[in-house]
């Protein structure tokens, strides 16, 4: 008698893309809000995004069902940690917990591909990458999702500082300013939306600055 | 030596327990459920069979059900499963309207309580094999809803499970828009449920659409559409044509 093979799978991929990008004093992170599986569209206006603490926005792609429950752990754990130390988590300090978080299910991870934006204490701008178990880095822009195969050359043309051996090693933040960044993300999104079938309906930008977060919407490709 | 100790199949798969509790793969099955809102609140429909792989055995299962005084849920996929869920559900009421403090839980409450069953069973690789549609309306806030067998979930102004999704959506989305009047939305699920019938082989002309409000559920009779078999262009189908197809 052959082994018994299980015949449906744990995961799904529902698809999207996620970029973020840093600034001096600002973060814009971005994601489309198509959700799919296989070749169907389930839905055109779900949100990727999730706003875990005062200054730190996440956006993730993937198996939906475990960005959510990746979400609620983080925001979870949010609370708790307001409670002991009477402030908000620092944006470096989520990204901490969120490596943490996806290493604890090494062995099952979370299908769940982040970038995790918002604001330093001192108030600069900070993206930070993941891959589904873990590992992270802190970068000046990133893209993550079923189309960053796509943006992420277009990012690394138009971001990427100059070789450290022509110029000294910079900031990772970009010199672009918010605006020109907000559109940098619009142009990303629309041409990702060309090739990518996964990506489209609609992008979700949410800005953290300053001030707070505001959140604005640009209509891609229903097909 | 312990001679009570259980013994393992050679074929079996994960776990040092007995695995004979899992589901592997469903045996009686429910086919779509298609669901929209409207100016009133919610329509759902789905049909009354319940298949064993490619028998129509059951012919009067009802899949729709009310769940407290809010909310109406629909399943797809393993009746058995579906069943259980409704005794979860039960126990979840009872315990809500024990508070007796004036409040009930409402669509989006259930809704979140199946996804996490559902994503829960999921994790522990024993999953409850069904797709459901949870619709509701309470103070005057529609509520429409899906969770896939691996907790898969989302809202939308409509939405439909397994064959329902190929078939029914585009039509809803081609033509709902807000504020549909009764009528509309019982015959848009009808254009729906009829397409499903010509095209899925699972589907039986038996359904029964039920319609949520703030007023409470109601199911229908269960009723049959009507079909049209005579389309010339299916007379004789292979005349010229090459080969079978």
């Amino acid at each position: 008698m052959t082994k018994q093979q299980a015949n449906w799978s744990p995961y799904d991929n529902n698809g999207g893309s996620c970029v973020a990008i840093a600034g001096a004093d600002y973060c814009v992170i971005a994601a489309d809000t198509r959700m799919s599986t296989g070749y169907n569209i389930l839905t055109r206006e779900y949100s990727k995004i999730c706003k875990l603490a005062d200054k730190c926005v996440m956006a993730s792609s993937g198996f939906q069902a475990d960005v959510k429950a990746l979400q609620k752990q983080l925001a979870a754990r949010h609370l708790i940690y307001q409670h002991q130390h009477n402030k908000q988590m620092s944006c470096p300090a989520m990204a901490q917990l969120l490596s943490n978080t996806l290493y604890y299910k090494r062995f099952f991870p979370y299908y769940s591909f982040n970038v995790l934006g918002g604001l330093d204490n001192e108030g600069k701008g900070c993206v930070f990458t993941y891959d589904a178990v873990g590992s992270y880095e802190k970068v000046g822009y990133s893209s993550q999702g079923s189309g960053s195969t796509l943006i992420t050359p277009f990012l690394d043309n138009q971001l990427k500082s100059p070789s450290p051996l022509l110029l000294s090693v910079q900031d990772a933040v970009t010199p672009l300013v918010e605006a020109e960044a907000i559109d940098l993300v619009k142009t990303v999104f629309a041409s990702a939306s060309e090739r990518d079938i996964y990506t489209g309906d609609k992008i979700e930008i949410v800005v953290v600055n300053a001030t707070g977060i505001r959140r604005e919407y640009m209509e891609l490709r229903k097909d | 030596m312990n001679f009570m100790a259980s013994k393992q199949p050679e074929n079996s798969l994960l776990g040092p327990e007995s695995d004979s509790q899992r589901t592997l793969y469903p045996y009686v099955t429910g086919t779509s459920v298609v669901a929209l809102k409207y100016k009133d609140g919610i329509l759902m429909a789905a049909d009354m069979g319940g298949s064993y792989g490619s028998t129509l055995r059951y012919k009067n299962v009802e899949r729709m059900k009310a769940i407290g005084k809010h909310s109406l849920l629909g399943a797809s996929g393993e009746i058995s499963d579906f069943q259980e869920i409704l005794r979860y559900l039960d126990e979840l009421i009872l315990y809500d309207n024990m508070w007796d403090d004036g409040n009930s839980l409402g669509p989006k409450e259930v809704h979140n309580y199946l996804t996490r069953v559902m994503y829960n069973r999921r994790n522990k690789f024993n999953p409850l094999w069904n797709s459901l549609v949870l619709g509701g309306i309470k103070n005057g806030q529609k509520y429409l809803g899906t969770v896939s067998m691996i907790g898969v979930n989302f809202e939308d102004n409509h939405v439909a499970t397994g064959f329902g999704n190929h078939l029914a959506r585009p039509i809803l989305r081609q033509e709902w828009h807000e504020n549909l009047s009764f009528e509309d939305g019982v015959r848009l699920l009808e254009k729906c449920m009829r397409v499903l019938l010509y095209r899925d082989r699972s589907a039986i002309n038996k359904l029964q659409i039920a319609k949520i409000t703030e007023e409470g559920m109601t199911i229908s009779q269960p009723y049959s559409l009507k079909t049209y078999w005579e389309f010339s262009a299916f007379e004789n189908p292979t005349q010229g044509a090459v080969g079978s197809w």
